[in-house]
């Protein structure tokens, strides 16, 4: 089964990071996905930019393209992972692993209904 | 991050949208500073052991509120309170959700009325900047007086000087009406640019590039982008300082010495800020109304775009500065469309362009800059030698003297060898 990992945080408390923590994050990070990927496990992995550069399409015949984001909310879907793992429970322990090299805020665990894995150059 | 870093990133993160609600309720500022910085006690002594709640900016707002309101109390009554310990004066999660409530409504114009209060016309712009420093971003005046240059005491003193200002004007404080709110919009936008410009480019002192500043004013215009989220001008200011910004590993040398653009290793520069400015520049775009940053940041976008300098679509920038021209005329504008033009039609006709600017600009360092750059392209070095002698003359740091002198350097080594080949010439038979 597949599931992704949604990574959401606080935005602004994202930036406060100077460049030094976020790299040494990273960089832990980097050692969690090598364990999972010799595993079998490692999909797609994406960080986001900031909110600010989103852009929304309502769905609809005439689909409105708007600015996002919408509100201010605590906190934003900042990246994500895709995982392919046996049993919710290795999910979890794949999504604990990333957890505890991460600073704040929360992984979501949703299994993926649909996957297409087209081929991308980069 | 330790515990203790994510308590003060916190803290910093959530700074100008508690600051902005205590200002609202105490409609005094150094009421609300002071209230903020109770709160953050609080915190600090709370969260490690509680944990940290779940809205830290509600919590603090909640706690900077009642703080305020005891001290009233305290004033008020003359009588002896139970300690401080033993009042409520910490939410529970239902009541700050309440104080959410409250608050997301002005979450937009709090934040924006507390840039606005730093941009008081009758403060002069360094200090605008300065005390948006301290109040909003929460540097202290030590980094302040550091980033400027100058003595802590003078600092402290600009600072407080700036604040009795702002506290003696009358700060707006109703919710305000689309006119109102565009035109604080303009002046807080104008303050965070030239608080980039001040560290992109510094005023005075040793240091040319003053990185933290850069790295604030990328942060307060997120910030005003995330108020905003669909204003395609705040969309340009964000995206013009994240591509000028990302420039800013290459524009100085080992040696502190100013590297020019054309020069810049390009392999320094920030991708990742880069094609977050460039996203911006395209989302602007779509609404097709443009404006001075808007404009200012395809011209960066363009630079950006380019692989080698050499790649650099001149023509473009030189149709984005004529727009540039006509919806912002400016000696400046036409000074830096020169130099596009000497790029596609030669020197000549860049230097016919600037000549008329010399009354407006001559005092400006980059005018007599450019204008020995071109005098030397046409090999005429004894004009070019006075235009970068007035260059040095007007130079603004060090950096800029010494890149200017290399210039002078040049020169003279342009001249030496051809009087040494017109004598060598001469002794030949």
């Amino acid at each position: 089964m597949l599931y992704s990992v949604l990574c959401y945080q606080s935005e602004t408390l994202a930036a406060g990071r100077t460049k030094q923590e976020d790299d040494a994050m990273m960089v832990r990070l980097m050692h969690v996905q090598e364990k999972l990927k010799a595993e079998g496990k490692l999909g797609p992995v994406a960080r986001l930019m900031p909110t600010t550069t989103a852009t929304h399409v309502r769905a609809g015949k005439d689909p409105m393209v708007i600015d996002g984001p919408f509100a201010e909310t605590k906190e934003q879907l900042l990246g994500f992972y895709v995982l392919d793992c046996a049993s919710l429970e290795e999910a979890i322990e794949a999504a604990k692993l990333l957890a505890r090299e991460k600073d704040h805020g929360t992984l979501e665990i949703r299994p993926v209904a649909i996957f297409n894995p087209v081929g991308l150059s980069k | 991050m330790s515990d203790m870093a994510w308590i003060d990133a916190a803290l910093t993160a959530a700074r100008p949208q508690v600051i902005g609600a205590l200002l609202r309720y105490f409609r005094v500022l150094d009421a609300a500073e002071d209230a903020f910085q109770e709160a953050c006690l609080r915190a600090l002594k709370t969260w490690p052991v509680k944990g940290p709640p779940r809205d830290p900016a509600a919590w603090l707002i909640f706690v900077g509120r009642n703080f305020a309101l005891d001290e009233v109390r305290r004033r008020a009554k003359q009588t002896e309170l139970p300690p401080d310990d033993e009042i409520v004066t910490e939410p529970e999660d239902t009541q700050t959700e309440l104080a959410e409530r409250l608050d997301a409504s002005h979450y937009r114009d709090d934040i924006l009325r507390l840039l606005f209060v730093c941009c008081h016309p009758d403060l002069p712009a360094p200090q605008q900047i300065a005390v948006a420093l301290r109040i909003v971003s929460g540097l202290t005046v030590r980094e302040i007086a550091h980033a400027f240059l100058v003595s802590e005491s003078a600092m402290e003193q600009r600072i407080t000087r700036a604040k009795a200002r702002i506290n003696g004007a009358d700060v707006p404080f109703d919710t305000p009406g689309a006119p109102e709110r565009a035109e604080r919009l303009a002046a807080v936008s104008t303050m965070i640019y030239l608080l980039f410009n001040e560290g992109y480019s510094a005023s005075g002192g040793s240091a040319h590039v003053r990185v933290p500043l850069c790295e604030e004013a990328v942060r307060l215009s997120r910030l005003l982008l995330r108020l905003f989220p669909a204003d395609p001008e705040i969309m340009g200011l964000n995206a013009l300082l994240l591509l000028q910004h990302a420039r800013t590993p290459a524009r100085l040398d080992a040696e502190n010495n100013i590297v020019l653009l054309e020069d810049q290793d390009r392999t320094l520069w920030s991708r990742e800020l880069i094609a977050e400015g460039l996203t911006l520049v395209e989302k602007a775009l779509r609404h097709h109304r443009p404006g001075p940053y808007q404009l200012q940041a395809a011209i960066a976008a363009v630079h950006a775009q380019a692989v080698r300098a050499s790649d650099t679509d001149w023509a473009q920038i030189d149709q984005l500065y004529q727009v540039l021209e006509s919806v912002q005329p400016s000696p400046v504008v036409t000074l830096n469309r020169a130099v596009a033009v000497s790029k596609l039609r030669g020197a000549a006709e860049a230097l016919a362009m600037i000549e008329p600017l010399e009354p407006k600009l001559g005092s400006y360092f980059y005018f007599f800059g450019l204008r020995g750059a071109l005098l030397s392209q046409l090999s005429r070095p004894d004009e070019a030698r006075v235009a970068f002698s007035r260059a040095i003359a007007l130079a603004n740091t060090a950096a800029e003297a010494a890149h200017i002198r290399l210039h002078l350097d040049r020169l003279q080594k342009d001249t030496d060898h051809t009087q040494g080949a017109k004598a060598h010439a001469a002794k030949r038979p």
